[in-house]
């Protein structure tokens, strides 16, 4: 059994550019990083937008990724939130089929529990809203399952850093070079092993 | 230079009806641009109508759009300063493309200016429509397309910024053809100030010195990112007498004349080169990727070595080799610190190790395409420029070239472009008249791009002296067939229908001379030196002679082949 390759939480601001989210999705396809799950939204500052990114791999991928991604023009600070504490969420959407009264009363009890909100009430179907860390969410379809689940949609973890530190710079347009992601000074070698590359001509 | 004789031109007191087209030029202007290469086309009208009344700029009409951004490469690679070329919408921009992902690669600062149709036609497969910003966005450092025609100086300045700051690279910028015409109302903008350099951090600076000095086999590798740092490094690596490896991109920014100098690295690396990475202790990378074609198999890239890594770009830190220690700074900044508390070694067994493996890997004298190039690149004077495009005659010149400064040595390592050699060539001798710019091409490389002879003739470019190394095949694929493909040599045969070089040449007013042994070589190197004006020299080699040393692909750099396996000479092989 290979272990599971852990999920990294990574959250960008950037500038609300035309192009600036293929910029982003095209620079993780071409070099081969795998993206689980990207939430986009705007901030309250005007012309930057805030993406989350769940991205799996090894430390030194995502460390790459990062990296890779704080070159880009339009990205204006990267942050790994795995360096500090924060909260995630996620919104999911589940709709789940009540065949009999039964189970509508059921499908009611439980989702209470889970403080989920009813959305939409169908004479066969009950839609969900659940909002939560991506334990509740799992544990909330997974209790939905046996039921039917007839449609979800998620939309993807979302990150704050917490406590008082803003994480937008207030130089937000600066015009000198990105700030880059400093390396940090181990002076042991990295556990990673080295990427392989293997280039056949 | 060829004027048309009824030209018109633009009078520059009308540069005050300002359009989008001339902000474009004035811009330029602004920002010392003094050459443009390009190639018109229906969408770019606007911008070369614009061009007549700004005579302060030249443009170079070259006679393809790849040919006009090599040159441009040329030009920067040559000065360090941004090369700006032009093209058209649709096949105009796409014919840029190769020259984008090379200059990408190599980190070439370029500018490069496209039109596009009218902004009510995009996204409507108009005619000549290309999605040039989409097609060009992995490889340009950044690119644009002009939407607002008053944004269009404030988008160059930045453009032009973002070219030549930190590790260099492409932009593009797309103007639409109604962008061009419109009505400038918006303020020109002034260039923007050169960013600070990059300073290392103190604390690694001190760790990576602590490191240097346990050091009983030290080795430096100087890169591409070193070409603006040469002085700097050179007097890091003379104080602390650290033996010196320069990179296919970092040639020139370590005098060969210096004993410390070992040599290149990697595939076909010299013998004492890939042996002192395989046996060093500390290695010091000054601006260098650890690109595969130097590393040979990665886990076995200097196994013994504690590895100081020093780059601008943290992302090139630790992305192919593990960096025992890492240094974010600018190549000079990092070689100056460290230079101030340098102890010399004296370490007399290492030295010699190092001496011994100097002799070995020698070039046949014999004749073929190395001792070709070895008499053609004898004569370079230190001041002139050698070009090549990708392949055995690169690597043979890249080993056999004695390069005493930085950028004089303007190559396609990172893409390895065929046909760059020629127009890159062309455009570092209009950068620089005073010195010979000679190209070192292929009989394969040379035809993709020949038609820019014509740009030759056309401003009448003095200084070009092309020399072909004509052995019939692609040779490098076909030296691959041989060692790896038990000689099934493939579509690689070009002797049967290659044009006669000479011919060729003189159909554009060009002189040509041929040789196809080593002393007419010598009288043929002579005539085509002395002749006034660009020259073509054409070099008849064998084709059964590979270069070594070599690390085939997937194996350590220890494991190089040193020298030529002995074989049976084949005749007419592969026809």
């Amino acid at each position: 059994m290979t272990a599971p390759i852990p999920d990294h939480l990574v959250s960008a601001l950037v500038r609300d550019e035309p192009r600036v989210l293929t910029r982003i999705t095209s620079l993780f396809g071409r070099r081969g990083y795998n993206i689980k799950s990207l939430s986009v939204g705007t901030t309250e500052v005007p012309g930057v937008s805030r993406m989350t990114f769940v991205v799996s791999g090894d430390r030194g991928v995502v460390e790459q990724a990062m990296k890779q991604l704080d070159k880009l023009h339009d990205v204006i600070k990267i942050i790994d939130h795995s360096l500090e504490k924060f909260v995630d969420r996620e919104l999911v959407l589940v709709k789940v089929r009540v065949k009999d009264s039964e189970a509508r009363v059921e499908v009611r009890q439980m989702a209470e529990d889970f403080r989920a909100r009813i959305v939409d009430v169908g004479r066969h179907a009950l839609t969900f809203e659940v909002t939560g860390d991506e334990g509740k969410i799992t544990a909330f379809t997974e209790q939905m399952r046996p039921f039917g689940i007839l449609e979800t949609m998620r939309t993807g973890r979302i990150a704050l850093t917490r406590g008082s530190n803003a994480d937008i710079p207030s130089h937000v347009y600066h015009g000198g070079e990105s700030q880059g992601l400093e390396p940090v000074i181990p002076t042991a070698p990295r556990e990673e092993k080295a990427r392989e590359v293997n280039n056949l001509f | 230079m060829s004027e048309i004789t009824g030209q018109e031109s633009g009078q520059p007191e009308m540069r005050s009806d300002m359009t989008g087209a001339k902000a474009l030029w004035a811009t330029l202007a602004a920002h010392g641009v003094s050459t443009v290469f390009g190639y018109p086309g229906g969408a770019i009208m606007p911008v070369y109508d614009a061009l007549t009344y700004y005579p302060e700029v030249r443009h170079i009409l070259a006679r393809h759009e790849q040919g006009a951004i090599h040159a441009a490469e040329g030009w920067a690679k040559a000065t360090g300063e941004i090369g700006v070329c032009i093209a058209t919408s649709g096949p105009g921009a796409t014919n840029l493309v190769t020259g984008l992902a090379d200059a990408m690669m190599d980190n070439v600062p370029l500018l490069a200016i496209t039109g596009n149709v009218a902004r009510h036609l995009m996204g409507t497969d108009a005619f000549q429509e290309a999605d040039i910003t989409g097609i060009t966005l992995p490889i340009t450092k950044h690119n644009y397309v002009v939407t607002d025609p008053d944004m269009l100086p404030t988008i160059i300045a930045e453009a032009i910024r973002i070219a030549r700051s930190g590790r260099p690279g492409p932009v593009l910028v797309d103007i639409p053809k109604d962008v061009q015409l419109a009505v400038f109302k918006g303020e020109l903008a002034a260039p923007h100030a050169k960013p600070e350099p990059v300073a290392p951090r103190p604390e690694a600076l001190e760790a990576a010195l602590a490191l240097l000095k346990t050091a009983r086999k030290p080795v430096l590798m100087v890169g591409g990112g070193s070409q603006g740092a040469s002085k700097e490094i050179t007097e890091f690596a003379r104080a602390w007498q650290i033996p010196t490896i320069t990179t296919l991109m970092g040639l020139g920014a370590f005098p060969a004349s210096d004993p410390l100098w070992l040599g290149m690295p990697g595939m076909h690396g010299s013998v004492a080169a890939n042996h002192a990475i395989s046996q060093s202790d500390v290695l010091v990378g000054f601006g260098l990727r650890f690109d595969d074609r130097v590393t040979g198999r990665v886990k076995d890239f200097a196994p013994n070595a504690q590895i100081i890594h020093i780059d601008l770009d943290a992302a090139e830190i630790g992305k192919i080799v593990r960096a025992h220690l890492p240094v974010k700074s600018d190549a000079a900044l990092a070689a100056v610190a460290m230079t101030a508390d340098a102890v010399p070694f004296d370490l007399p067994e290492w030295q010699a190790q190092l001496d011994d493996w100097k002799t070995r890997g020698e070039h046949p004298t014999t004749w073929g395409a190395a001792q070709a190039v070895r008499q053609v690149v004898a004569r370079l004077k230190p001041d002139d420029i050698l070009t090549t495009d990708v392949g055995q005659h690169q690597m043979l010149a890249a080993q056999l070239a004695r390069f005493e400064k930085p950028r004089r040595w303007l190559t396609s390592g990172g893409l390895g472009t065929m046909g760059f050699g020629f127009p890159a060539g062309l455009g570092a001798a209009m950068a620089e008249p005073g010195v010979v710019s000679m190209v070192i091409a292929g009989d394969g490389g040379f035809q993709m791009t020949a038609q820019e002879l014509a740009t030759l003739t056309k401003y009448d470019i003095r200084n070009v002296k092309i020399c072909i190394i004509n052995n019939s095949y692609l040779g490098m694929v076909r030296q691959w067939q041989e060692l790896f493909h038990e000689k099934r040599y493939s579509e690689v045969y070009l002797g049967d229908s290659n044009p006669d070089f000479i011919k060729l040449a003189d159909a554009y007013n060009i002189r040509g001379w041929r040789a196809d042994n080593s002393a007419d070589l010598e009288s043929a190197i002579d005539a085509w030196l002395a002749h006034d004006g660009s020259a073509l020299l054409e070099v008849v080699v064998p084709n059964e002679h590979g270069v070594f040393p070599m690390v085939p692909a997937g194996a350590a750099l220890y494991e190089m082949i040193e020298s030529e396996p002995v074989k049976v000479p084949t005749t007419e092989a592969g026809k």
